[in-house]
């Protein structure tokens, strides 16, 4: 009880200082001005939601695609067949390549570069292109994740299932990718965190999402208050999902324990 | 049943099994005994081809264990094996554990996969755990289960590599039960163990391997009694000042 209430006052005395020193420093009704203006942030509000709207279908589907596509480069490198050695060395260079290369070079190139070309057949929309770019990036590190996951499962699990006659694939299907699924929700929910505000990256090949929606704004009216809305937005949608996040980190650090104990 | 003929394998440069051959009968039980890395688990790995070996041959009745003939999955079917930490597959429950192979591997539909399972299950008194997951199991209740498993498929022959060597002193006595039990049916089997008074008297025929050179080979009573090799009689000493037999 005492420890809390200490906790308590303490907490409010540190911010209230933190914000008397900010607010009475001799600039601050200027940086009120350009950031955090009420009249305007309502003013931009409604084209930063639709914006980030945007932000959000896109995250919900790059999120799809890369954890199937990040799947299928896992489960080729993880699979030990000697004819299947190009293959493995197909996806050790494309994990190199898209895990060494900016993502924002990525989007740049696939989002201005593709479309550029007017390829017969496929989509010529920035968008469609830039969504590519951010799945091929982001599936390099989620196969490297699923893959950890993979080695993770111990070897006797693999010896218990070739000695019962299955094959390769379905010791994966059945026995080790369930297992390593598993292992990695944590590791994976740091990707989706991070994936859900890195999204705003398409708005540099011009896509109206958050950010772009609120640099038209300040590109009008050379206020920033829009920008504080479109990230109090992220904001809104990130924190959850940290919070899931850590529970799920939580929860199966517990079960591991319940296992080992 | 099993002939193993001038068997050798190297792990890399090391050499884990110099020349060694064994011949089991059907219907006999034989024994590998010896200290760890004298490469007895590796012999029995052999036999299933969850290890290759690099020279010799192991012969199933007259058919040598990387023949084509045995196809994909047909030696697995025949010779069944059971690991030291039981290695059930954690995600799963004791009826998907044991019905998977049947299913997946053999064409079994799950009705009949399920219904042999449960009679096997009910034979090694696990029948009230077909929905418990290894987790919730004790070592004792998940080494039955791993036998199970290893039955499923009407093996001819099963290797049982330590399967008693993980578990609490007080659970070795009812997994040796099902052992004795499955000698008393007839079932062919190899298996490696520590536990020499089990070899003792459930034994046929005792191995002792050194370096991976199988020494000597008799029945229990000689091997145990008068054993001829010194190498021999050091490791029984060993096991006798450990108060182990």
């Amino acid at each position: 009880m005492i420890p809390t209430a200490i906790g308590g006052i303490s907490v409010t005395v540190v911010f209230g200082l933190m914000a008397w020193v900010v607010t009475s420093a001799e600039q601050w009704p200027r940086i009120k001005l350009q950031f955090f203006n009420i009249d305007a942030m309502i003013a931009a509000f409604p084209r930063v939601l639709q914006g980030f709207w945007v932000n959000m279908q896109v995250w919900l589907t790059v999120l799809a695609c890369v954890l199937v596509w990040a799947l299928v480069l896992a489960v080729v490198r993880s699979l030990r067949a000697p004819w299947f050695a190009p293959f493995r060395l197909m996806v050790v260079i494309y994990i190199d390549i898209f895990r060494g290369v900016p993502a924002l070079l990525l989007v740049l190139l696939f989002g201005f570069g593709i479309p550029a070309l007017n390829l017969p057949g496929l989509p010529n929309s920035g968008l469609f292109w830039g969504a590519v770019a951010m799945v091929l990036s982001y599936a390099a590190y989620v196969a490297e994740i699923y893959r950890s996951g993979i080695d993770a499962v111990h070897e006797g699990q693999r010896a218990a299932a070739k000695s019962l006659g299955l094959s390769e694939w379905q010791t994966l299907r059945y026995a080790i990718l369930p297992q390593a699924l598993r292992n990695v929700v944590p590791a994976l929910m740091n990707i989706v965190v991070a994936l859900q505000k890195d999204v705003a990256l398409l708005s540099v090949i011009g896509v109206r999402d958050a950010v772009r929606e609120a640099q038209i704004y300040t590109a009008t009216t050379f206020n920033y208050s829009s920008l504080i809305v479109a990230a109090g937005l992220f904001l809104l949608a990130t924190i959850p999902m940290a919070r899931l996040a850590d529970y799920l980190t939580r929860r199966d650090r517990e079960r591991r324990l319940q296992i080992a104990g | 049943m099993i002939d193993i003929d001038t068997v050798t394998k190297y792990f890399g440069e090391k050499l884990v099994l110099d020349r060694v051959s064994l011949r089991i009968a059907p219907h006999e039980v034989v024994c590998l005994i010896g200290a760890s890395g004298s490469g007895k688990s590796t012999l029995l790995r052999c036999v299933n081809r969850l290890v290759a070996h690099d020279y010799g041959t192991i012969r199933l009745d007259g058919v040598a264990v990387d023949d084509p003939r045995f196809g994909k999955t047909g030696l697995q079917k025949r010779v069944a094996i059971v690991f030291q930490s039981y290695n059930l597959f954690a995600h799963m429950n004791v009826l998907d554990n044991i019905t998977l192979a049947p299913r997946r591997v053999h064409g079994q539909s799950r009705a009949e996969a399920e219904d042999r399972g449960r009679d096997v299950l009910a034979r090694f008194g696990m029948a009230g755990f077909a929905a418990s997951y290894p987790e919730q199991l004790s070592g004792g209740q998940q080494q039955r289960v791993a036998i199970a498993r290893a039955l499923m498929t009407r093996p001819d022959v099963l290797l049982l590599d330590e399967i008693t060597a993980a578990l609490d002193p007080e659970l070795v006595g009812e997994v040796l039960a099902i052992i004795r039990g499955l000698k008393d049916d007839g079932m062919t089997m190899m298996i490696v163990t520590h536990e020499m008074g089990f070899a003792r008297d459930c034994a046929d025929r005792v191995a002792f391997l050194d370096g991976g050179v199988i020494l000597e080979q008799d029945t229990p009573d000689r091997l145990f009694g008068t054993p001829q090799e010194p190498r021999t009689k050091a490791f029984l000493q060993r096991i006798i000042a450990s108060g182990r037999l």
